[in-house]
């Protein structure tokens, strides 16, 4: 029997507004408990949520950015359930009338491309924290965020296996972040999701019972949680059972789920309409404000990188995929002329650096003034590229500047032929044996020659005069 | 009194606290504002200003919030809430010269009709012992028709000001819905609860209703009008104003003795030039049912918040979260409010919204559009406000039904959102009776001009229980 997947994703991102979705209080992370709350947010009585218009701005770039519908009136509803982190006793949330409706994205998974159907975007409030292991016996609660904006984004049921629910939420986590309306740090719980899973049989065409994993916040722990899932729906669909409708969390220590609570013992949320709230309305010139300054995204980089700069399909995809990356690449383009060598430089070097460090590019100590000059004087032939990437480490533990360090270390290239020539004669008459060899055949000790050029010049002589000279040598 | 300097602010002040406390059986109030409200007092001899109402007594309904002053809203569950912040309300008052000498008596989180559902006790109707003044806003009302204060806020769900004022012998205004802002008043249902004055003629309602509207930025279903000077037109004359009488209230089941009080008060208006024109409302019989849906469900999530966890009452010892909520709610919360959450929960519960709730605010378009198409006819509506005079406590028995059909004739204003108000128009058996004038959206000042052409012509108004006010 083949069983498929059926994958739908619910993300919740949290929108980079200044104050929360019903109050002036600060969204800020990282505050003392209980100190970015104002008389709402805490939920005294009397107090009435006052929507903040810049949370709408922000939703409407994402909806323009994936081609969806704008629902320029949409309303707030109530969303009942009990819970101590959560103040009023209700969740403000758009059910009926979502700000953002049908759009789609394209994702790259599995070597292809897919449009990923995106259901609806809506409006709603964050919780607040509970605080289990700092009290005694005790439970701490945290209002700091709640009633920060989230802007929950539902997918349709058509993410086929773990590789796509990645790729669409790496796809979301990127124009998100391009669009400047998240900071998309999902160790700060800026993007977290719930993932639904259901299994059918290739021919049918009603889906099966889907399980919801709640709240998962990494890129891993998604695909470990949708991979265990499946495993244990096959097993249970193997064996004759019936997947049960109900709630489920990812243990990410044991790698596996777990039931946190069926389908029977479901809230009842008691949706309705929101009486301290009118419906909110987006005039057609807002509207227009909005899309005529969403930013270049990064389908549109990629394609003015290859088509304009003449970059490689690779590299532009690699650089215009991220927000800092693209920024890293234009800023240091405008200041010097080599684009591909800017380009093969970031992608190689710097890549390797930033994932060594696990860090952006905004939060290491290159600025693109120094990447420039950096690839100015590998250009102009100051320093070797070998040399080069020293600098650049250099560059990366300091912050020094790049003419400083060359000009410090005398690592000025050593483009002189006849200063060259002198050292790779001494060379070949030092090494009789290995100049026989050569010429008997072992054409692999040529490197042993260049080498040898190198560790004379502390790696300054100019590679491939030294590739030449040599050549002319041991003819 | 104090305009003509006959007396100081500081001794208004501590005369309506001697009053207080010789009328401390009525029950009226619930929190005393003594120490602050002499201070300012003493502060405006001082200091005196040209304020509107300034160095004016005014008993405040104890669902606002008052900062630094404890805020019960009639339960249990608050009673030992004292709010970090004050209602919008309550500051344009004091901001306008008020003093607020305390927090009035009302039925628990404003839910009845006769103030005996209060943790804080059964208020008194200074009419007579065991009566009852109405509710929700029982305490105001008790405490302007025992001349305690000359003015007092209440509010009104559902009839939660006329239906006191009618028992009571004193006048009450709810306005238009959004006339004033609901920021502070701690919420029972959202969408219908307006706030207003409770004072004893036309005149001093619109002194109060003045200061009490303003659009406010915090509330946004708080309406961005203009607000007029209310007591601009009081005297204009009603000759050839056209009154709605509605076809659909039969008052051929009221007593006798109401119908012909309500009869008068139209050959009085007649003999002001007023013309009488029957209006039809189909939809108005559907009034109760609509509210008894709509305002339980709004209540049923407003009045979560009162979990235990943040502020209010929290059970002694819980063992664990679930019994937190429960018996923190269960000794917290009174009958009626239970019972109310129970039904409000019920409507909106997955599988019935659509018949109850979503059905509910259809009606609730359709009695609207009613009002809409009667207002095309005339220019007020009028009808008694309650089907008679006070009841005795304890006479309505177990059945709530009973008691929620009080509210018949001032239910259908608030689902319209319309102002309407309550007009002393009788005594009967020695108990006052009031009539209705229900205006068009935002003409507060048309009902309180036919509400005053009717107190300048007769004395229903100045007829208190310890005698006229001459």
């Amino acid at each position: 029997m083949t069983w498929q997947t059926v994958i739908g994703l619910e993300i919740h991102v949290q929108l980079s507004t200044k104050s929360k979705l019903f109050s002036g209080a600060s969204t800020g992370f990282g505050a003392e408990p209980n100190t970015h709350v104002d008389l709402v947010d805490m939920g005294l009585p009397g107090v009435l949520p006052v929507p903040n218009k810049d949370a709408f701005f922000k939703a409407i770039r994402f909806g323009l950015a994936t081609n969806a519908e704008i629902n320029q009136v949409s309303s707030f509803d109530r969303k009942n359930y009990f819970y101590p982190d959560l103040p009023k006793g209700y969740q403000i949330t758009q059910m009926a009338m979502p700000i953002v409706g049908k759009g789609s994205i394209k994702i790259f998974a599995n070597g292809q491309e897919k449009i990923v159907n995106i259901t609806r975007a809506h409006l709603e409030e964050d919780a607040g924290k509970s605080v289990h292991d700092l009290f005694e016996g005790e439970t701490g609660i945290d209002l700091n965020r709640a009633g920060t904006p989230l802007l929950e984004i539902v997918s349709e049921p058509e993410i086929a296996n773990a590789k796509e629910a990645v790729a669409y939420f790496k796809a979301i986590r990127q124009i998100v972040t391009f669009l400047d309306i998240c900071d998309g740090v999902m160790a700060e719980g800026s993007m977290r999701c719930d993932v639904n899973v259901s299994m059918k049989k290739v021919d049918d065409l009603e889906l099966g019972t889907r399980a919801e994993i709640k709240n998962i916040n990494s890129f891993k722990f998604i695909e470990r949680a949708i991979a265990f899932e499946i495993d244990r729906q096959t097993k249970i669909l193997e064996s004759g059972g019936s997947v049960v409708q109900e709630t489920r969390l990812y243990d990410s220590v044991k790698n596996e789920t777990r039931s946190m609570r069926s389908k029977e013992e479901a809230n009842d949320y008691r949706y309705f309409p929101d009486p301290d709230l009118l419906p909110v309305v987006i005039s057609d010139k807002e509207l227009e404000e909005i899309r005529s300054s969403l930013p270049e995204l990064p389908e549109q980089k990629e394609k003015r990188y290859i088509s304009e700069i003449k970059l490689e399909e690779s590299e532009a995809k690699i650089i215009a995929s991220s927000k800092t990356m693209a920024n890293m690449f234009e800023e240091a383009c405008l200041k010097t002329d080599d684009s591909s060598l800017v380009a093969r430089w970031l992608v190689g070097e710097v890549s390797a650096l930033l994932n060594k460090d696990n860090i952006e590019i905004d939060e290491s100590k290159l600025t693109s003034n120094n990447f420039a000059v950096l690839i100015e004087r590998i250009s102009d032939k100051t320093i070797s590229g070998k040399i080069a990437k020293s600098v650049l480490e250099e560059v990366w533990e300091s912050g020094d500047g790049v003419d400083a360090i060359i000009e410090e270390k005398g690592l000025v290239q050593i483009q002189d032929e006849s200063l060259l020539e002198s050292i790779a004669k001494k060379i070949v008459e030092d090494n009789p044996g290995q100049v026989n060899a050569y010429k008997g055949g072992k054409d692999r000790l040529f490197g042993f020659f260049v080498g040898q050029v190198m560790k004379e010049t502390q790696g300054k002589a100019n590679p491939q005069s030294v590739n030449e000279i040599l050549k002319q040598l041991l003819k | 009194m104090l305009q003509k300097k006959e007396i100081s602010n500081k001794e208004m002040v501590e005369d309506t606290f001697t009053l207080i406390e010789s009328n401390k059986h009525l029950n009226a109030f619930v929190t005393l504002n003594k120490e602050e409200s002499l201070k300012k007092a003493e502060n405006l001899d001082n200091n005196p200003s040209n304020l509107a109402l300034s160095g004016i007594p005014i008993a405040q309904k104890d669902l606002f919030c008052t900062k630094d002053l404890r805020t019960t809203c009639g339960s249990n569950m608050l009673s030992s809430f004292i709010p970090p912040y004050s209602a919008t309300v309550i500051e344009n008052l004091e901001s306008a010269g008020c003093i607020s000498i305390g927090k009035t008596n009302m039925d628990e989180f404003a839910m009845g009709s006769s103030n005996e559902t209060s943790f804080f006790g059964n208020v008194e109707n200074p009419w007579g012992e065991g009566l009852v003044p109405g509710g929700s806003s029982g305490g105001s009302a008790s405490a302007v028709a025992a001349g305690i204060v000359a003015g007092a806020t209440g509010t009104d769900t559902g009839g939660s000001i006329r239906q006191p004022a009618s028992l009571c012998g004193i006048t009450g205004l709810k306005p238009t819905y959004g006339r004033i802002s609901r920021w502070g008043m701690i919420a029972f249902a959202s969408s219908l609860d307006q706030a207003g004055p409770m004072a004893r003629t036309a005149e001093d309602c619109a002194l109060m209703l003045n200061e009490m509207c303003s659009h406010d930025p915090k509330d946004t279903t708080s309406l961005d009008e203009n607000v007029p000077d209310f007591t601009q037109n009081l005297n204009s004359s009603i000759k050839g104003m056209k009154i709605g009488l509605v076809k659909e209230f039969d008052l051929s089941k009221l007593d006798n003795d109401v119908v012909k009080v309500f009869e008068e008060s139209k050959r009085h208006y007649e003999s002001l030039g007023a013309e009488f024109i029957e209006i039809s409302l189909p939809n108005i019989s559907l009034s109760v049912p609509t509210y008894y849906v709509v305002a339980p469900a709004e209540c049923s999530s407003n009045l979560s918040r009162f979990d235990g966890v943040k502020f209010g009452r929290r059970c002694e010892n819980p063992k664990d979260l679930e019994d937190l909520y429960v018996r923190s709610r269960s000794e917290g919360f009174g009958d009626e409010v239970k019972r109310r959450i129970l039904i409000g929960s019920y409507v909106l519960s997955a599988g019935f919204y659509d018949a109850y709730y979503k059905k509910a605010q259809q009606v609730r378009r359709l009695i609207k559009n009613d009002f809409v198409s009667a207002f095309e006819k005339v220019d007020v509506i009028m009808s008694p406000t309650t089907r008679g005079t006070a009841f005795k406590a304890g006479s309505m028995g177990s059945d709530p039904i009973q008691m929620y059909l009080e509210d018949l004739f001032t239910i259908p204003a608030n689902l319209a959102g319309l102002p309407a108000m309550s007009v002393p128009n009788g005594i009967v058996d020695n108990k006052p009776l009031g009539m209705q004038l229900i205006g068009n959206f935002l003409e507060e000042s048309k009902i309180l001009q036919v509400a005053h052409s009717f107190q300048s012509s007769t004395d229903w108004h100045l007829k208190t229980p310890n005698g006229d006010i001459s």
